[in-house]
């Protein structure tokens, strides 16, 4: 079993500490977590990383969960790449999409959280679920991006496809 | 040079009601309108269920590379969105006009069925006026 503590501790910190957006305080959070939950998926849909730091309300169970995650950003995908008034051709609904390919959204804002979602070349989609008054988060993503190529594709010990310990 | 792309209205089972494209951009055959607006009310749903506080109303507003999808969903469940420009301003308002258009000239009309696709000549009329007000308005700026 790989322990990959050194990638949890830097998410912690980095969301722990520091003060992504200053807002006010909501009722709903008492310690004024900036973030709720991250995701990391890789390209078939397999779950590697699920954190959650402050999620009052639970619908499902946590793999039902995933899988509604992972199938909700697909769609979303597909939407936005058929949507996509600067492409002149574009693929029907459902085709899937290489992950450079063709227009992706990057955030979407409800009235309660704000979901960030980054794309690699790989396939490996980082979400980040916020409270709605987050800026744009693409950097904050990319940093997590690159926090999991040195800690885990470059660990020797650890197999592409399986959840991050 | 248009803000906006397209409109579309979903009746409270997600089916298309109405769908308005501005611009060769915007253009969507309509078999591929009546998809768009049937994924859109499910994800509606799905992100709903994905939130982690209690009370989410669903999306809001979707940011994309090269577009952005503001969404205004009624409290009977009509969905009113629209299709723009990225960093496009006061969509919500907009959205709120064109809600109470749609109360006045559809909904008072005797002659329209619930659910069913709108074809309401004041209401069509009505609405270009009001996006062409927008429109010049935001050239203007």
């Amino acid at each position: 079993m790989v322990d990959v503590s050194s990638l949890r501790l830097c998410i912690y910190q980095f969301f722990g500490g520091s003060e992504i957006s200053p807002s006010p305080p909501t009722p709903t959070t008492t310690t004024g977590n900036n973030a709720h939950m991250i995701y990391i998926f890789n390209r078939n849909g397999v779950c590697l990383l699920y954190r959650e730091w402050n999620r009052p309300l639970h619908t499902l169970n946590p793999q039902q969960d995933h899988k509604l995650m992972f199938g909700l950003l697909f769609s979303l995908k597909s939407l936005a790449a058929k949507m996509d008034p600067t492409s002149a051709d574009k693929g029907n609904l459902g085709v899937p999409q290489l992950p450079g390919q063709g227009c992706s959204f990057h955030s979407f804002r409800t009235n309660t959280y704000e979901l960030s979602f980054m794309e690699t070349p790989s396939g490996i989609k980082f979400i980040l679920v916020t409270n709605p008054r987050t800026s744009d988060l693409r950097e904050t993503l990319k940093y997590i991006y690159n926090l999991y190529v040195e800690y885990v594709a470059r660990n020797p010990l650890y197999t592409p496809g399986t959840p991050i310990r | 040079m248009a803000a906006i792309y397209s409109l579309y209205i979903i009746n409270k089972s997600g089916g298309l009601i109405f769908y308005k494209d501005y611009g060769s951009k915007g253009r969507m055959d309509t078999n591929d309108s009546l998809r768009v607006a049937s994924l859109w009310h499910s994800m509606h749903a799905i992100s709903q269920q994905l939130s982690p506080i209690n009370g989410c109303s669903g999306i809001e507003l979707l940011e994309a590379d090269a577009f952005d999808l503001h969404c205004f969903q009624s409290l009977t469940g009509t969905k009113f969105f629209v299709v723009c420009e990225t960093g496009t301003q006061h969509m919500e308002a907009l959205l709120k006009v064109i809600y109470e258009l749609y109360m006045d000239y559809v909904l008072k009309n005797p002659f329209y069925e619930m659910e069913m696709p709108i074809r309401c000549e004041l209401f069509d009329i009505n609405l270009t006026q009001a996006i062409q007000k927008d429109r010049v308005a935001l050239l203007g700026r």
